[in-house]
């Protein structure tokens, strides 16, 4: 059997013998080699956990915080900083997602791999939360761990803290320009069509889906030529059940709506806590729009039928997803 | 026979280094220089022309130096050194007016090349992440630098169209970075703690100085009519970019930012015009495709680069160096180790 010996403090020592001391007390006096310890003896193993941490890791996230700290790191031209996303935000959410709300994730082989496509889903909760689980949802549990490009609306780039963190998380502005580079890069882009009108809508019309919009979303598509990936998000609704929104108290402070919900604002910062529902995220299969030519955006009508279907196809996917769900909480 | 240029705002930084580059060209067959002051550098064949782009006579110097090319480089971005707004208003958008009346009066003149900015795109949070030179600005300028530069191609765009035939090309430039170039943003850069804007980390974009050199040499050179964003690869964040300078940062709540870039110009301690401060709340990105495309020409330098390049070539005090940066990981190691480490195998001391 090979020794395992640590070197003690004060030890009589020489420079070329070997640095181990015996089980006699003594210093060992065989040569040693090029490590400072002979062929009987070996050096001290490394130390394998830092409280809680293996000391492999402690190392990676102390040369992560050194890299971060001068700024040696790389964003994309939207601001996209992968590094954190994955490894500071993914960890943050993930618990939010995977036991609070916990979860089901059904349908994830109808996005892509590879290549642009774009997501379309049901968007609720009051606080846009469901867009954000959607995202690091796919990034931790899609085979090719994809990163979702979200299309925010311009209140999300207006808000301190809110701004840089959406940039960071590579969203971006829904408007057409950034979202046709995003697909013409090959990048996956989630857009919710209903707006502010699905999220600030009341309780009472929950998992109703809005208007989707004018039909923006699939003129992007017609122009990038990209599939349509429906998405359902059932539990959203329940977080932040809104039972009124107060209107004044919007335009006052500048918000497209103020919810008034079971908790919020009476009991204040514990009002801002979601309630723990029962989620299901269900991607449906991809709708294709390669077969239409060059101009086919440009005709109003194939637009309005396409928005039509993918929100029917939503719709629909809701309601299937509702009666897996036996209750809002559990 | 070769090319003739007169070169406006010679004084300036650019525009010396341009002259410089095209005295080294034999086909440039003279270079007049204009501006009210002397250039900071010794130039060769360029003759310096004393005149004012706002005084009519401006249409002598252009008829007598029988100049072919244009590049109107006269273009301020900052008041303090002209002596304030009103001042700096005068010389870039009356200035360019007049500049441009009368180089309708110059028969040899074919071709203008001239100075804008990526500021003219505005900065905002309804803005695109990338601007392209098609797209219209989204939050208009509402003064300053951004908004002469405007209403400068605007007025180069009136006589273009007045003087058809003729070649215009108008560049875009991105913030100007490098380690000789002097502008408000470098002057921010080198504070030994940097005031960003609290809650807010915008994408922020340059162009190395020696790539708009370049840029303005084969705008003079070749022919390449139209408008073009002149800017580097990639971006940084602004706190990014602030810890490549090793420096920390001191965020400033919004409501108070104007006035204490206000109050802190009147002390002298920086001349940051306040006008750009919109830019380091929202940022601002725009596309070099065209420039690429049509010139030929990638920058050089990146972002990243042109700002480390600034870096090494200044002499302030950097808190964070890559040197400390891996001590402090050294030690946060060793510190963890020591008292939260364990070993694996035998206890000490044990031999086999």
């Amino acid at each position: 059997m090979i020794a395992q010996v640590i070197p003690i403090q004060g030890a009589r020592r020489q420079p070329d013998r070997c640095q181990a001391v015996t089980a006699a007390g003594r210093a060992c006096r065989n040569r040693a080699r090029p490590n400072g310890f002979c062929g009987v003896h070996q050096p001290p193993a490394p130390p394998e956990r830092i409280g809680p941490l293996s000391a492999q890791r402690v190392r990676r996230l102390l040369e992560l915080g050194r890299r971060r700290l001068l700024g040696d790191y790389e964003v994309d031209e939207f601001g996209f900083d992968p590094e954190l996303t994955e490894k500071l935000l993914l960890p943050l959410v993930k618990p939010l997602y995977e036991y609070y709300w916990r979860a089901d994730w059904l349908g994830m082989e109808n996005v892509p791999s590879t290549g642009a496509a774009l997501l379309v889903g049901n968007h609720a909760g009051t606080v846009p939360v469901d867009a954000l689980v959607m995202k690091f949802g796919l990034l931790d549990k899609h085979r090719a761990h994809r990163h979702v490009r979200l299309l925010a609306a311009d209140l999300a780039f207006r808000l301190p803290v809110v701004a840089p963190l959406a940039r960071k998380m590579g969203n971006t502005l829904a408007c057409d320009e950034d979202a046709l580079r995003l697909l013409a890069g090959g990048e996956l882009v989630g857009v919710f069509p209903e707006g502010y009108k699905g999220v600030g809508k009341g309780y009472k019309n929950r998992y109703k889906l809005e208007r989707f919009g004018r039909g923006g979303f699939v003129e992007l598509a017609l122009k990038a030529r990209v599939p349509i990936v429906p998405v359902a998000i059932v539990g959203s609704e329940e977080i932040y059940p809104m039972i009124h929104n107060a209107k004044t108290l919007a335009r006052i402070g500048g918000f497209p709506y103020f919810p008034i919900t079971p908790l919020f604002p009476w009991f204040g910062l514990f009002g801002l806590i979601p309630l723990p529902s029962k989620w299901v995220i269900r991607f449906g299969e991809p709708i294709r729009t390669d077969q239409y030519d060059e101009g086919a955006w440009q005709d109003g009508m194939l637009v309005f039928e396409l928005a039509d279907q993918v929100r029917d196809t939503v719709q629909q996917m809701l309601y299937e997803d509702l009666m897996l769900r036996r209750n809002a909480f559990f | 026979m070769g090319q003739r240029i007169l070169i406006t705002g010679i004084s300036r930084h650019l525009a010396a280094k341009l002259a410089q580059r095209l005295e080294r060209d034999d086909q440039v067959e003279s270079i007049v220089g204009v501006d009210v002051e002397e250039p900071e550098v010794d130039l060769e064949r360029t003759e310096f022309v004393r005149a004012d782009i706002r005084n009519p006579l401006i249409v002598k110097v252009l008829q007598a130096s029988e100049a072919d090319t244009l590049v109107h480089l006269n273009i301020i971005a900052t008041p303090t050194r002209v002596g304030g707004r009103g001042v700096m208003k005068e010389i870039n958008v009356i200035g360019s007016l007049q500049l441009f009346a009368a180089s309708q009066k110059a028969k040899a003149l074919h071709k203008v090349v001239m100075k804008s900015t990526t500021a003219v795109y505005g900065a905002g949070p309804n803005d695109p992440a990338v601007f392209t030179e098609e797209m219209g600005m989204r939050s208009a300028p509402s003064g300053g630098y951004a908004r002469d530069a405007m209403e400068i191609e605007q007025s180069a765009r009136d006589y273009g169209r007045r003087r058809r035939g003729g070649v215009m090309t108008i560049l875009r430039f991105a913030n100007f970075m490098g380690s000789e170039i002097e502008t408000p943003l470098t002057r921010y850069f080198s504070m030994p703690v940097v005031p960003t804007p609290m809650g807010f980390d915008p994408r922020i974009q340059f162009v190395h100085e020696d790539d708009a050199v370049e840029t303005l040499y084969r705008a003079v050179r070749a022919d390449h009519p139209g408008i073009f964003n002149v800017a580097a690869d990639g971006v940084l964040f602004l706190s990014q970019a602030i810890r490549i300078c090793g420096k920390p940062s001191l965020p400033i709540p919004l409501p108070i930012a104007t006035p204490l870039a206000t109050a802190m110009r009147r002390l002298g301690l920086i001349d940051f015009p306040t006008d750009q401060l919109q830019f380091l709340v929202f940022g601002r990105v725009a596309d070099n495709e065209r420039l690429k495309r049509e010139f030929g020409l990638s920058p050089r330098f990146s972002t990243r680069q042109a700002l480390e390049e600034f870096v090494t070539g200044q002499k302030f005090r950097r808190l964070f160096t890559p040197e400390r940066a891996e001590r402090w990981e050294r030690d946060a190691y060793e510190l963890l180790n020591r008292s939260l480490g364990e070993r694996a195998g035998a206890p000490r001391g044990i031999d086999g």
